[in-house]
């Protein structure tokens, strides 16, 4: 549109209708680039911005005579100046020759505004026309992001459906094979079986057949063979039976007795077997009884009510005892015992969550405990201390009572001199016993060594004695009687001097022992 | 422990009377009779061809010696070593022989199978058992020896029949629900008889002496079943050996299974000890290889061996069997109850060289021996809860509850112990090698004999 010829774009604005209403003087190029700004019929709203900014309606004529009035001619003009010069406009400033404003100026001014002007919409109309593109494009955008969004989501789960069902084809795929494996195996074992079912049957149908063959031959032989020998025995003579006892006839008594026999080898073995069970089944009963009764045990004490239990079991004992083989009774044993045992579970349980629970409180509960036993330990440790400090109080008011007794010293004194004076007089006491022991004992040993020595003088006497004795005996040698008396005296007295003399020193030891005890 | 003198035998037929005096050994066509004690030749009988079996009678009086190939039977007497009998089964051939539980009764399996020949050495009497089965054990007597339990088929049936021994008189004939029996055994209280199916079902069923049936057990379907048998001593359990490698243990009462006993190939039970045998070779020092060292001394080349206790979980060595023959190597084939009922040992196929021992009152493993040689042969001892094994070398093993120990058998010569048996009072053992016999226990005379 831009680069159409003038008289174009004057019959379209003439079409369009605009107010434009202006003649130029200026080069085509201006005519071209005004043309631009002209625009098509589809861009209404340009239009109307142009309208609106490009219009100059019949009413702007008041807001201009507003601005300029006959008095300030003048200060419009230089304000116009002023502004023109902002602008940076070329159009010469209009100078004022009294009053009279020369039009050329104000109308290039004017013309200059107006292309400026034109510009400006020029530019407003491309920046709305971009805005308009930019917006259409964004639009544009928008649908087909969405659109392509929408179809990736789309593509997305159809892909995840598809890896689904590969994954499910990809299983029965192993499934399958493990089938078919199986199978395989399963076919290959029963093809050894059979292999190694035909390698017997041929086996034995060989072996049947060579039988066969040497039946046949052998019936040949005999069929030619004229000499039969006939199967005998040769026994030179006949030995008795094993058991020494005659051969009897077959008879149906006897077939009876066999019969009988083993019915009876039957029976007996029955019977034992029957005995072995029932004596395995008595001994196992016994065992459950047992258990019934520990386990009756363990929970009575805990549950009263068991007793009475226990007391009704006691009654089923008797009763099983008696229909010992009975169905009923075993079942009643049995049930009995399953019952026990049930509670004696629930009691273990409860027993172990109790545990359990004791387990998960104890460090709480060990704190507990400790506080308790240091609780304990305190009192008695308070106990023990008070004890020991009334006893060391009253040490002390004792010892006060001794010590701190300035007051009262001639009692202090006396009880000082009581006591010091029994001491004296026990000291003195003992004292005297001893020195009467100390003397006794010197008068003993002074005894006893003049005892010693007169024992050892005797001693010698007798040896003298003795040994003059033994002489005059070997010398004598005499059965007189006479003789034999005076040389027996003497020894004699000398022995009871001897003997006298030993008793008194032991006598002597003895008191001396004696005092020394004493 | 005392070894004695070698002696030699064939056929692997070496026997000791039921009363233990006296052992008896067949060399081709001789039969010996020894004095057990003293091993002094008692009696020396021939005859007519190589002894093919041998058995002595329940009495200790007699001795059967059978001759399959010309179909004959003779019986020997130790109290009158000139008394003879003969028993010629004619054209008609014979399989097996074997003594009846009073001693006094032959019976004779035909060639074929075609019929049991009950000979009396009391009376000129003779009886006719038709339609035997042919079996891995189609004939068995009561412990008591009152009772025979015979099995039979007639038109692709199985039957069992009890015979009372006393006068073969036929007390009960009745079918079995077998689809092929492949064998009976009597418990030994006598009066419950186990018979169980052919490999190709798991089947086991009880029946009462009177022929009614008490119970029938199979553990699973399809698969190869039952291999082995074995009755407890007291009648309480009954043990049964799969080729699934578990043995199952039935109780007599409900006749259900009350444990399966499995025989993994690593072990992991804490209780169980796991012995190894460890060879140990001694050093030869080159100064000693002279001529008469390697000819006299064989100590050279014999290998000691003993046991060491294992760490678990150890690992047992499995052999794999070939799965396309029949009859494969896998699976429990031999079951044995101790003599007072505590102890199960057992073996399994595919791991031949370990022996497994079960505490059968607390249910569980209590020792693996592991060898370096396939087991051979393993045999409890009568009275005590003793294990005597053997796995073909020139060792005997012996495993009791306080441990087991290895012996080395000190003959000159190198002794391969292919079989061995205890003595009925438990004082000793007979090893049997190939053609060789010798005696070891506490009280065996060692010295030579002519």
């Amino acid at each position: 549109m831009r680069h159409h010829v003038g008289h174009v774009w004057f019959r379209q604005a003439l079409i369009t209708g605009s107010a434009f209403s202006f003649v130029f003087c200026t080069d085509t190029k201006e005519l071209s680039s005004i043309s631009g700004i002209s625009m098509s019929p589809s861009r209404q709203n340009s239009r109307h911005s142009l309208h609106s900014t490009t219009a100059l309606p019949k009413t702007s004529y008041s807001v201009l005579s507003a601005f300029c009035t006959e008095g300030n001619i003048s200060q419009c003009i230089a304000y116009i100046n002023q502004e023109v010069c902002s602008l940076g406009l070329t159009g010469a400033s209009l100078e004022s020759k009294s009053g009279n404003l020369s039009a050329v100026p104000v109308l290039n001014l004017l013309y200059e505004v107006l292309q400026l002007q034109r510009r400006a919409q020029r530019a407003l109309h491309e920046l709305e026309t971009q805005q308009l593109m930019n917006g259409s494009d964004l639009e544009h955008l928008q649908h087909s992001n969405c659109r392509l969004k929408d179809q990736l989501e789309h593509t997305r789960r159809e892909n995840s459906g598809l890896h689904e069902g590969e994954r499910q084809l990809q299983l029965k795929i192993k499934t399958l094979h493990n089938c078919l494996k199986s199978e395989k195996e399963e076919v290959q074992k029963l093809q050894s079986i059979i292999s190694s079912r035909a390698s017997q049957y041929n086996h034995d149908t060989k072996r049947k057949e060579r039988e066969c063959t040497k039946l046949k031959e052998r019936l040949n032989q005999l069929l030619m063979d004229k000499r039969d020998k006939k199967l005998s025995i040769e026994i030179s003579n006949y030995v008795g039976r094993s058991d020494g006892k005659r051969g009897l006839w077959k008879t149906s008594k006897m077939e009876a007795r066999h019969e009988g026999e083993m019915y009876r080898a039957l029976l007996s073995d029955y019977e034992t077997r029957q005995r072995s069970l029932m004596m395995e089944n008595s001994e196992l009963k016994k065992v459950l009884q047992h258990m019934k009764k520990d386990m009756i045990a363990i929970l009575s004490p805990k549950k009263p009510c068991a007793v009475s239990e226990g007391e009704e079991e006691t009654g089923d004992c008797c009763r099983e005892s008696l229909e010992q083989s009975c169905e009923q009774a075993r079942e009643q044993l049995t049930n009995s015992i399953r019952l026990q045992w049930r509670k004696l579970k629930s009691h273990m349980e409860r027993l172990d969550s109790q545990a359990s629970l004791v387990a998960c409180q104890e460090r709480e509960g060990d704190e507990m405990m400790s506080r308790k036993e240091q609780e304990d330990e305190m009192q008695r440790m308070r106990l023990e201390l008070q004890q020991c400090k009334e006893f060391i109080h009253m040490q002390q008011q004792l010892l006060q009572q001794q010590l701190s007794s300035p007051c009262d010293e001639e009692t202090a004194a006396l009880l000082n001199d009581c006591y010091t004076l029994e001491e004296k007089e026990r000291l003195k006491e003992e004292w005297r016993l001893f020195s009467e022991q100390k003397r006794n004992f010197e008068r003993e040993r002074k005894n006893f060594t003049e005892a010693a020595i007169r024992l050892g003088h005797e001693r010698k006497a007798f040896e003298e004695d003795r040994a003059a004795w033994l002489k005059t005996q070997f010398l004598h040698m005499t059965p007189f009687v006479d003789r034999k008396r005076p040389a027996l005296s003497e020894p004699h007295s000398a022995t009871q001097q001897l003997s006298q003399s030993q008793s008194d020193v032991q006598c002597l030891l003895f008191k001396i022992q004696s005092t020394i005890d004493g | 422990m005392n070894f004695s003198e070698v002696f030699k035998q064939s056929n692997q037929l070496c026997k000791v009377s039921p009363d233990g005096k006296y052992l008896a050994t067949c060399v081709q066509y001789r039969l010996v009779v020894r004095d057990f004690n003293s091993l002094q030749i008692v009696h020396l009988y021939t005859c007519l061809d190589p002894v093919m079996h041998m058995e002595w009678s329940s009495d200790s009086l007699f001795i059967l010696c059978a001759m399959y190939k010309r179909g004959l039977v003779q019986v020997w007497s130790l109290e009158q070593p000139d008394w003879h009998c003969k028993i010629d089964e004619g054209s008609i051939g014979l399989v097996s022989s074997r003594w009846s539980p009073d001693g006094r009764h032959i019976l004779n399996t035909t060639e074929f199978n075609l019929r049991v020949t009950v000979w009396s050495l009391c009376t000129k009497a003779v009886s006719y058992i038709k339609y035997p089965k042919a079996c891995q054990k189609g004939v068995d007597f009561t412990a008591d020896g009152r009772y025979m339990a015979l099995a039979e088929r007639r038109e692709c049936k199985d039957y069992i029949s009890v015979f009372v021994c006393d006068d073969w008189h036929l007390l009960r004939h009745f079918e079995s629900e077998t689809q092929d029996l492949a064998g009976l055994e009597w418990s030994p209280n006598c009066c419950v008889l186990a018979v169980w199916d052919n490999c190709l079902e798991y089947k086991i069923l009880l029946y009462s002496l009177d022929g009614r049936l008490l119970s029938s057990y199979s553990a699973y379907e399809w698969s190869l079943g039952i291999k082995s048998v074995a009755w407890s001593p007291s009648s309480q359990f009954l043990a049964v050996g799969s080729y699934d490698e578990k043995v199952r243990i039935l109780n007599h009462i409900t006749w259900k299974k009350i444990t399966e006993f499995e025989h993994p190939a690593t072990i992991i039970n804490t209780k169980a000890v796991v012995f190894k045998e460890v060879e140990k070779r001694p050093v030869v020092g080159s100064e000693d290889l002279s001529i008469h060292q390697l000819t006299v001394d064989n100590s050279l080349f014999s290998t000691q061996s003993k046991y060491e206790i294992t760490q678990l979980p150890a690992q047992v060595p499995v052999i794999k069997p070939d799965p396309d023959r029949a009859n494969p190597k896998i699976g429990i084939s031999a079951l044995a109850f101790s003599a007072d009922n505590r102890f199960l040992a057992t073996k399994n196929d595919n791991m031949p060289q370990s022996l497994w021992v079960w505490d059968m009152q607390r249910l569980s493993l209590l020792a693996v021996l592991e060898q370096t040689a396939p087991v051979r042969c393993f045999v409890w001892d009568p009275r005590r809860p003793r294990l005597a094994l053997c796995t073909g070398n020139t060792k005997v093993y012996l495993w009791s509850p306080a441990g087991c120990v290895s012996v080395n058998v000190p003959v000159e010569g190198s002794f391969q112990v292919q079989s061995l048996f205890w003595h009925c009072s438990g004082s000793s053992l007979v090893l049997l090698s190939k053609e060789h016999i010798c005696l070891c226990g506490a009280s065996v005379a060692s010295f030579c004999l002519q």
